[in-house]
């Protein structure tokens, strides 16, 4: 799989270069600031880019403004944002255009190597993986919203779970609780939050996104 | 008609209105400054003659400034001339003896306030002319219109009207003209004389330049100290919270990592426990620098400005919050910092205490400065004395100039008013506006 990296600070990037080489990705381009992401980004098109969101020259916020114009150039374009901080109002505008392929976790993740790399081909399958932090503010809400108020606390640590974005094997494992009744749940969620039946994973990142605006 | 007659009620009543005031203020404190400015001089005299002046002294100064004070008061209320108090703050002093007297006596003989208080009481016959006068041209104004008709044929020797004598008894009724005009000019001029009254009270009593400069000197060295005393509070926190937690964890990682290197060869099972510790510690320190980071200055503030951070905390909060904020460009880094932490501190007050089920965060600048206010639909009864909260969101706008206001009615809502002077950057240097 073919990969573009943005982060500035040498010592991290070269961490990623040779994690992600390690199990056989390749990277095609690795850049350190803001303004020669966005032409990386299209000019490789690469399966899945792994990007810091400060970088130079402004160290605000240019690494998610860049993957969100990216992603406005080619949907669906794969993301997974790095930060040392998390914030549900990012993630938010990361998954506003409802494609999927998304991926916002703490830097401190990378160090779960596994885990990450996992989090890595989810993202670039075009599914979500989303930090547990960001999950947690969600569920220390108590939403008193529609449509989010009819879910049970059950589907909703369901829907979390989801949004960090675990299969229904692993939030059974989790839950203990059979897959079928992982199954039953997400079919609930998916009805109270009367998502349109699609393919599985659209309906997924639909679900996360709600949540999130919830 | 109607109007007509309106317009002539109101002249009529604002007329009576300033001369009866004009003529109070005229003659009380006329007559109470006159006995005050007496016994205080006489009182000063006695310092050195009998030494009871110092006991006496403050004593008087008390009433002469209780007397000042309230024609301040009555400048603000009656002609919306503010004139601020211009004395000088008690030092700490002994509150009984020879020795309390004497400082007090220190105290408010080098208060320039004072001395400028008696010339304002020496000034006094000029306020009681400016007082009485409209209030006899209105009095004289009635006598021509309704008395001197009427008493001319049993007084001898009584007449009417400047300039022209009148004292025969049918010349009565030319009186009434006369009489109306006096009225008329009497009632015009009052509130005008009123207003040129409080002018005059508040180039007597108002603070001079200098003491308006001592002033502010005294209110930017107690905020200095403040912001300093809680900086210096801040640094020993974070000092502390770096010591007893990443640094310690890092220190464990590094024992784990070391014993794992010893025992890789010899119990790589072992070992791989250890290397689990290891990344725990790791990860337990990053959460924490994470935490501190977010304290001292959160990232998103850096990257999104005031309007995004607020977003992010509201996103955050068991309430639901609604933020408007519209801002073109940014203030100075740390004025956009005191403003941040202001509204997170209200909005960490109104989730902590209120029960409320909506707050309102509106952000504004007003061309002097931010205005926020925090608003929410709980309980009330927040008391601005007794919550930390609030002292602490006092402290941190003061250091620069700003002030923080609260209303919060048992039974709500509650309002926190802050307004925070500032200018704003150009939004160029908005990062929104960057890239994308």
């Amino acid at each position: 799989m073919r990969v573009v990296i943005a982060e500035d600070l040498a010592l991290l990037r070269d961490g990623l270069i040779r994690l992600l080489s390690a199990y056989d990705f390749e990277v095609v381009e690795a850049v350190d600031n803001g303004p020669s992401l966005l032409p990386a980004l299209l000019k490789h098109r690469p399966d899945v880019a792994v990007v810091d969101v400060r970088l130079p020259p402004t160290f605000t916020d240019e690494g998610l403004q860049a993957a969100i114009a990216a992603r406005a150039e080619v949907p669906g374009l794969p993301v997974l944002v790095l930060s040392q901080h998390v914030e549900q109002l990012y993630a938010r505008e990361l998954l506003s255009d409802r494609t999927g392929g998304v991926g916002y976790l703490l830097k401190d993740r990378v160090s779960h190597v596994s885990q990450f790399i996992d989090a890595v081909r989810r993202v670039a399958a075009g599914g979500t993986a989303l930090d547990p932090e960001v999950v947690g503010q969600l569920l220390a809400r108590r939403s008193t919203e529609e449509p989010l108020k009819a879910l049970t606390p059950r589907e909703r640590e369901v829907l979390g779970l989801m949004a960090e974005g675990r299969s229904n094997n692993a939030i059974a494992g989790r839950l203990f609780v059979t897959d079928k009744a992982v199954g039953k749940h997400i079919n609930n969620i998916f009805t109270k939050l009367s998502l349109p039946p699609s393919d599985d994973d659209n309906r997924r990142v639909l679900a996360v996104l709600t949540y999130l605006n919830g | 008609m109607g109007d007509v007659n309106e317009e002539l009620t109101r002249f009529v009543s604002r007329g009576l209105t300033a001369s009866v005031r004009s003529f109070v203020i005229g003659v009380v404190f006329f007559v109470a400054g006159l006995v005050l400015l007496i016994l205080t001089i006489l009182s000063i005299a006695f310092i050195p003659l009998f030494g009871l002046g110092i006991f006496l002294t403050p004593l008087l100064t008390v009433g002469v400034r209780a007397l000042a004070n309230e024609r301040r008061k009555l400048a603000g209320q009656w002609s919306g001339v503010e004139i601020p108090a211009p004395y000088k703050p008690r030092p700490p002093m002994e509150s009984f003896g020879v020795i309390g007297g004497w400082q007090r006596c220190r105290w408010v003989l080098g208060d320039p306030a004072t001395w400028r208080d008696l010339l304002w009481l020496l000034a006094s016959p000029v306020t009681l002319a400016l007082g009485i006068l409209p209030a006899s041209l209105v009095g004289y104004g009635v006598e021509g219109i309704l008395v001197m008709p009427a008493l001319l044929p049993y007084l001898d020797g009584y007449h009417y009207g400047p300039g022209w004598l009148i004292d025969i008894p049918f010349e009565g009724i030319v009186a009434i003209p006369q009489g109306v005009l006096i009225l008329a000019l009497g009632l015009a001029t009052a509130p005008v004389l009123l207003r040129l009254h409080d002018r005059f009270t508040r180039l007597m009593l108002g603070p001079t330049r200098q003491a308006v400069l001592d002033q502010r000197v005294r209110v930017l060295t107690r905020t200095r100290a403040e912001t300093v005393d809680a900086q210096a509070a801040e640094l020993r926190r974070i000092e502390r919270d770096l010591h007893d937690g990443a640094q310690a964890r890092i220190v464990s990682l590094g024992m784990s990592l070391g014993l794992a290197e010893d025992l890789v060869t010899r119990d790589p099972v072992a070992a791989q426990k250890l290397l689990a510790e290891a990344r725990d510690a790791s990860d337990r320190a990053l959460a924490e620098l994470r935490d501190l980071v977010r304290g001292i200055h959160p990232p998103v503030l850096a990257e999104r400005g005031l309007d995004g951070a607020v977003r992010a905390l509201a996103l955050t909060l068991p309430i639901t919050v609604e933020v408007d904020i519209e801002l073109h460009g940014r203030p100075q880094a740390p004025v956009e910092s005191a403003g941040y932490f202001a509204v997170a501190e209200a909005l960490a007050n109104v989730a902590k205490h209120s029960h409320a089920t909506h707050v309102w965060v509106l952000v504004r600048h007003n061309g002097r400065g931010l205005g926020m206010t925090v608003s929410d639909d709980g309980v009330g009864g927040a008391d601005p004395m007794r919550g930390t909260g609030l002292r602490g969101i006092e402290r941190r706008l003061a250091a620069f100039d700003g002030t923080v206001a609260v209303s919060s009615p048992p039974g709500g809502p509650t309002v926190v008013t802050m307004e925070l002077p500032c200018e704003l950057s150009s939004p160029k240097t908005l990062p929104s506006s960057g890239m994308g």
